[in-house]
């Protein structure tokens, strides 16, 4: 490091921790404020002798940890109680001790890493690597067996005799001058650092490129997205009817469905009795389902003025003398069986689906025929015109 | 004999000056490695290439080029992971709860420690990445916003075992960290080459030695001790909970933490003691690391040891007296079963032989100790296995019952983590001083003030 002539401070090499710790008291009993000691490792009672009181870096450890702890106390409660609940045989969502480990765990790394940062950089204010004592006898002694005082040129009683007369009578083994270095200019747009950015620009990008892109899918990396196994749908040689997927046997009935004794006849001589109850909450499934599935052709109150009309085949209404005498079991069997061109729709709506859509479809009639009784039942209730 | 507990061991075998420290513990930095260096670095590196190669095939052609079968899932994989933390664990005992003790011994060794803490976690963490499978999808163990709005199970150990390793990992690195920058200082301000002085600059950060910052950086470094302390004993309790809470029996055990914490003290003591054995002699460094260091160590294995013994006859007691008959059958089947020469192999490393340290002499000899620490490491690595395959070889279905085999990758893999561990080490001793200049300085007689006013 070359250095300008402007002075930085005056510093002083003592020979044991004994005189360093007394020319400390004395340099701070003068009333110099703006001093530092300089020893390999830190000396017991330097501290108060240099009039400095506790470190103030146990409050950041302190707020960060608790504010780690805090936060991830409250992300886990928010992933798991609210974001995307976890089922696990009916235990509750949040229960405390379980997410202890992790919230601990969290507040250590928050409490050292803020800790770490706090402490370089703003305690230390580091890095500083080309401080005035750098590269000086003065650094070069104290950072292996000898200790150190210098006062900076910027104490309000600065005066460079006299503390070289000072530190002589404190026994001092030497005392140094120490100068600025000289102010280096680095330009912007330097050549040489102009290229360095290029090359790191296109390093950085082709290589990104070609990793993601290119090396990350030679074989036989495809990341076990193409495996060794059939998948239905496939063809296999193993079997005889080249499928890769066994169909099930005649017959089989799946899990929760009951098999449909008319199924294909068009006109059953006999249907199915209807086994529910009309109940409030049945007719409002009935409703739903009625809405989503039937009242696109029928119409929102089964009058067959669907809003599809023109594109499609118009549904019948509902209202007609024949289906109003239809059984219920009738009307299920056109909804499970389908009638002329409407298809079969058991695959899509449950069996006690079907049903509500029976009732709701009754509701649906008696509304439009309805008697002067009825008009009364309905000014006993409160409105229900949901 | 001297009973005075007041008293502190003496530090060095002949008190050196402040130099004669720098010279010695930067010479391994500041000069060029001999030949048998090199020949030792080519042994370790040779194991690592094993595991290299192994790994690669693992990648490769999956996790089923393993031993592992349908009834024990969980074998060498999970054995060495729980091998390797408990051997970093010695590291922040040494840094971080000596410290809190004001044991000054520690200064000599702690270093040295807190970097194989650091190398042990390394090769720990490699096992349950290696475990999946699919490493590429490590990444869903982190909480981070994704496309299918899923969450990791936060209550479940494993994930624990992720939050508590990787803070483990980086609280020790900054620890680490924290105490190598005065140490850079001085290695800077030593250093004639220019570009090693350019990067002792860099990660000294421009350290000053000032007073104005040690008294920052001692706090600081009291509350990383005082934070590791309950992070040590936390990491190991996590690791010790993915087996306690599960129901399988020989696993479900409330003894689990206590036991598993005090066997990774053990097992790393040994591993410290093993290589200090090797640095102290190769580097001339018998002064600073003394038989004292050494049989404060060999006290602690003895220690650590006894109460692994004492919770292997607990397990055995509890099993009986609770009254589960899968418990008893599974104790009796860990001493008597298919695995009963690896279950006498881990009761007579860990309980038996390390008794002998209660002779002095033992203790203060070399080779003894060298031979003892071997075995306690093999009983170490025995214990986890035992755990962990014989529980799963007996669990609540017996049609499944069956035995575990390893295959050579899954010795290759365990090889080549003994290379990447020691092939780490073995680079840190020349590229970083291996003994805390900064610290250890603070301890030589006539280092600290008398307090007498300056007279001489």
């Amino acid at each position: 490091m070359s250095r300008s002539n402007k002075l930085h401070s005056v510093a002083a090499i003592f020979d044991n921790p004994d005189k360093v710790i007394f020319a400390a008291e004395k340099v701070r009993d003068e009333g110099y404020k703006k001093f530092d000691v300089n020893t390999p490792y830190p000396i017991h009672g330097m501290d108060e002798a240099m009039g400095l009181g506790s470190s103030k870096i146990g409050f950041v450890t302190l707020f960060f940890g608790l504010f780690g702890g805090a936060f991830i106390l409250l992300f886990m409660w928010w992933s798991l109680a609210l974001s995307y609940p976890l089922f696990i045989g009916g235990k509750p969502f949040f229960s405390l001790p379980a997410f202890f480990p992790i919230t601990f765990e969290t507040a250590v790394l928050f409490a050292c890493v803020s800790t770490f940062i706090a402490l370089i950089t703003v305690f230390f204010k580091l890095p500083f690597n080309n401080h005035p004592l750098h590269d000086t006898d003065y650094m070069k002694q104290v950072s292996v067996d000898k200790y150190g005082i210098y006062i900076l040129l910027e104490d309000e009683k600065f005066d460079k005799d006299k503390i070289i007369e000072l530190f002589n009578s404190l026994g001092a083994s030497s005392t140094e001058l120490i100068y600025q270095p000289k102010e280096e200019k680095y330009s912007m747009f330097q050549p040489k650092y102009l290229i360095f950015l290029v090359f790191l620009a296109v390093g950085t990008s082709a290589s990104t490129y070609l990793m993601l892109n290119k090396l990350m899918y030679i074989n036989p990396f495809n990341w076990m997205e193409f495996q060794e196994k059939l998948n239905p749908q496939e063809s296999s040689l193993f079997f005889a009817d080249r499928r890769s997927m066994r169909t099930p046997v005649n017959g089989t009935v799946a899990r929760g469905f009951i098999p449909y004794p008319y199924k294909g006849i068009a006109n059953p001589k006999e249907v199915l009795s209807n086994p529910t109850l009309p109940t409030t909450s049945f007719l409002k499934l009935g409703k739903k389902k009625y809405l989503t599935f039937c009242s696109p052709c029928h119409g929102n109150f089964g009058e067959g003025d669907s809003r599809l009309n023109g594109q499609f085949p118009n549904g019948p209404t509902f209202h007609s003398d024949k289906v109003r005498n239809f059984k219920d079991g009738m009307i299920y069997h056109i909804i499970t069986n389908g009638q002329n061109s409407m298809s079969a729709y058991d695959r899509q709506i449950s069996r006690e689906e079907r049903w509500a859509i029976v009732d709701y479809i009754r509701v649906l009639q008696r509304a439009k025929n309805a008697k002067n009784s009825d008009l009364e039942e309905i000014k006993k209730e409160p409105s229900t015109n949901d | 004999m001297s009973l005075d507990y007041s008293e502190d061991m003496v530090q060095f075998t002949r008190e050196p000056q402040l130099v004669e420290l720098d010279d010695l513990i930067a010479k391994p930095v500041e000069t060029n490695p001999s030949k048998k260096y090199f020949l030792a670095l080519t042994f370790t590196a040779s194991l690592l290439l094993i595991g290299i190669i192994c790994t690669g095939i693992t990648f490769y052609f999956g996790i089923g080029t393993w031993g592992n079968n349908q009834t024990i899932g969980w074998a060498f994989g999970i054995t060495n992971f729980v091998f390797w933390v408990g051997i970093a664990h010695a590291g922040t005992l040494i840094s971080a709860i000596l410290f809190l003790l004001r044991q000054k011994w520690r200064n000599a060794i702690s270093r040295f420690a807190e970097a194989m803490t650091i190398f042990a976690v390394m090769c720990a963490g490699l096992f349950p990445i290696l475990h999946m499978g699919r490493p590429w999808l490590g990444g869903y163990l982190m909480p981070y916003p994704n496309s299918m709005n899923l969450w990791p199970n936060f209550i479940s150990p494993l994930v624990w075992d992720v939050f508590a390793v990787s803070t483990y990992f980086i609280v020790s690195l900054l620890f680490w960290y924290l105490g190598l920058i005065p140490d850079f200082a001085t290695l800077r301000d030593r250093s004639k080459d220019k570009i090693k002085k350019i990067v002792y600059s860099f990660f000294s950060l421009g350290w000053r030695h000032s007073n104005r910052h040690w008294r920052h950086y001692e706090k600081a470094y009291m509350i990383f001790a005082g934070l590791a302390t309950p992070l040590v004993l936390s990491v190991h309790t996590v690791v010790s909970f993915d087996f306690a809470a599960t129901i399988v029996p020989g696993w479900h055990s409330t003894i689990f933490p206590p036991y598993f914490v005090a066997g990774a003290v053990f097992s790393g003591f040994a591993m410290v003691v093993i290589a200090l054995l090797v640095v102290r002699k190769v580097f001339d460094m018998e002064n600073i690391i003394t038989l004292n260091h050494l049989e404060k160590m060999n006290k602690i294995i003895l220690l650590t040891g006894s109460m692994v013994g004492y919770a292997y006859l607990m397990e055995a007691f509890i099993s009986w007296y609770s009254g589960v008959h899968t418990e008893q059958y599974s104790a009796i089947n860990r001493a008597f079963g298919d695995y009963a020469w690896a279950y006498w192999t881990m009761v007579s490393c860990n309980a038996f032989i390390p008794q002998f340290f209660w002779f002095r002499k033992i203790r203060r000899s070399i080779p003894a100790m060298f031979i003892i620490v071997i075995l306690v490491l093999v009983g170490m690595w025995f214990e986890r296995f035992v755990i962990i395959v014989s529980s799963l070889s007996r669990d609540f279905l017996p049609s499944s019952w069956t035995y575990f085999t390893p295959s050579l990758i899954d010795l290759g893999i365990l090889i080549g983590s003994f290379g990447l561990f020691f092939t780490l080490v073995l680079v840190f001793t020349r590229t970083l001083p291996v003994i805390a200049m900064s610290e250890i300085k603070g301890i030589v007689k006539g280092a600290q003030p008398t307090h007498n006013g300056g007279a001489n």
